[in-house]
């Protein structure tokens, strides 16, 4: 019996992260739309309906999903065959599976159990979370390749030499976060950044590592491979690696964007955004730095704390999708020159900065 | 300046409080409208089959035969309008009227619509003042270039627009109109 609960409950703790992706990415389909319609002072699809119901045009990620479905599946004559079936799957794979051991909210304390709310619990999950979004670039690489077409392969490339800039700067960028909270558990540095600094700022990623944070979006836009990064698609000069993609596997590559979009949101969330912290909510209760303390049942607070995660998940998603639907595309090389010139010694510089404060300023407090 | 620009961040900031600035504003709009604002809006779109914009009355739209109080075409086939057309899509055939007052009557007078470049001319040539573009009606398209041509009998049963300018009568459909 106990051991039927503990494999519903981890099951329960993989359905939540899984489901989370997948949903945001497909309503990010519809948030794409809408945010840039308004932008641009349009009202964007509404005519997608249901019985009469348009609902903000909700329905268009089905209508969407429908139309992607039943189109022809078309494969070119000279493709490989396996691989250019396998691409699209790897692509998303990687992205859905990358959000695993983002910590979504505290301990649950339930029915004498304690459920660490995170898909998965490892000691070095933010190593994997980054194995797990380099990966996903072996889709864009294979798809490029099994396409046998030029622009393709080019752009699996583009994509391959982008990716490997970001990541060099994504890695070296937290590597000042990791020093600070001194920690590869992602659930641990979410609950360093619970203490307060000077007695009221919450120490959050943002307040300890400004620079990190600035260098951190930066490289995980582009690691998103979409604009002002999206060198791989190109939509304008090569078509990218997709081009010879059409129905459903078009429509996961798409998707795989918006899920690594996800991720990188909920990674930024987890380090630099306090994860699912919110500020002066303790274990027990609000402890406002004044001296007020409210005290809230144990799941009231663990709702607060997943709910800060989703909306605080959600903001930085928000301004993602600003700057793609702001900014012209990078060319390629401005691209290459921005990760490997501006990003990489910058997140040196942030290195050694760290360094420096932790040195004088002794142990991570 | 050109440091600065290569620097980025400034440049994009700048660029992303444009946009942010553009979208709390709509979205303001959208919010207040959706409350009950009528007057409030979010968006410079006009839904286009429910709501269109007003067409001016001096808008050229499908052409209409004007009618004589019996209901005979005002029209007296004298070509001035076929004559005078730049797209040549008038074709007239011409008929005695019974009535010996009359000159002449209008047997077949057929516009080809697909052909039509909507100038005016053929109102402005007509001295019976028989050919109108007054309908208000902008909406008419076909799948064959046949279901384009607009017989005389269709062309008289149109109405002119209404003060509003929007149509007074259905758009019309050529009984030979491939589906």
């Amino acid at each position: 019996m106990s051991a039927l609960a503990d494999l519903g409950i981890a099951f329960g703790r993989v359905a939540f992260a899984m489901l989370f992706v997948v949903n945001t990415a497909a309503l990010l389909g519809w948030v794409e739309r809408k945010q840039s319609a308004i932008m641009q002072d349009r009202i964007g699809a509404n005519r997608a309906s249901i019985l009469g119901f348009r609902v903000l045009g909700l329905f268009h990620p089905i209508a969407d999903a429908i139309k992607m479905l039943t189109k022809e599946d078309f494969r070119p004559a000279r493709a490989d065959r396996f691989l250019f079936a396998l691409a699209p799957f790897v692509s998303v794979f990687f992205g859905l599976v990358a959000f695993a051991s983002i910590p979504f909210g505290d301990t649950l304390r339930a029915a004498g159990r304690e459920i660490p709310l995170q898909a998965v619990t490892l000691n070095v999950g933010l190593l994997y979370v980054f194995a797990m979004l380099s990966l996903g670039v072996y889709g864009v690489m294979i798809a490029g390749w099994s396409s046998a077409n030029n622009f393709a392969l080019l752009g699996g490339q583009r994509a391959a030499a982008l990716m490997i800039s970001a990541e060099i700067a994504i890695g070296a960028s937290i590597m000042g976060v990791v020093m600070w909270y001194g920690s590869l558990n992602l659930q641990d540095i979410v609950r360093g950044q619970g203490a307060l600094l000077f007695g009221w700022i919450p120490k959050w990623g943002l307040v300890t590592q400004p620079l990190a944070f600035v260098l951190f979006v930066t490289a995980g836009i582009a690691a998103t491979k979409r604009i002002p990064f999206d060198t791989p698609e190109g939509e304008s000069e090569i078509i990218g690696y997709f081009v010879e993609y059409s129905g459903m596997k078009f429509g996961m590559f798409l998707m795989a964007d918006l899920v690594e979009t996800t991720v990188i949101a909920g990674l930024t969330t987890s380090l630099f955004l306090g994860g699912w912290q919110v500020p002066y909510l303790g274990a027990a209760g609000f402890a406002f730095p004044w001296g007020a303390t409210l005290a809230l049942p144990h799941l009231l607070v663990v709702l607060l704390q997943v709910g800060a995660f989703v909306l605080k998940v959600s903001a930085v998603i928000f301004f993602m999708m600003l700057v793609r639907w702001t900014l012209p595309r990078f060319r390629y090389d401005q691209a290459m020159r921005l990760g490997w010139l501006g990003l990489f010694p910058l997140s040196i510089l942030n290195i050694a900065l760290t360094g420096l404060v932790l040195l004088l300023w002794g142990g991570r407090a | 300046m050109r440091g600065l620009q290569r620097f980025y961040l400034v440049e994009v900031l700048s660029g992303v409080g444009l946009t942010a600035t553009h979208f709390f504003r709509n979205m303001g709009g959208h919010i207040r409208r959706s409350l009950g604002q009528r007057d409030a809006s979010g968006a410079v779109t006009i839904q286009y089959p429910e709501e269109r914009r007003p067409y001016s009355p001096r808008l050229r739209t499908l052409h209409r035969l004007v009618q004589r109080e019996d209901g005979s075409p005002r029209c007296v086939a004298c070509m001035m309008c076929e004559t005078v057309c730049p797209a040549r899509c008038i074709y007239i055939v011409a008929a005695e009227h019974p009535n010996p007052e009359i000159e002449k009557v209008p047997a077949r007078f057929d516009i080809d619509v697909g052909k039509c470049v909507f100038c005016g001319y053929c109102v402005e040539a007509c001295p019976e003042d028989a050919i109108r573009m007054d309908t208000g009606i902008l909406e008419f398209a076909s799948y064959s270039r046949r279901g384009m041509v607009y017989t005389k009998e269709t062309l008289l049963s149109l109405r002119p627009a209404g003060p509003d300018g929007r149509p007074q009568s259905p758009i019309p459909i050529p009984a030979d109109r491939e589906p």
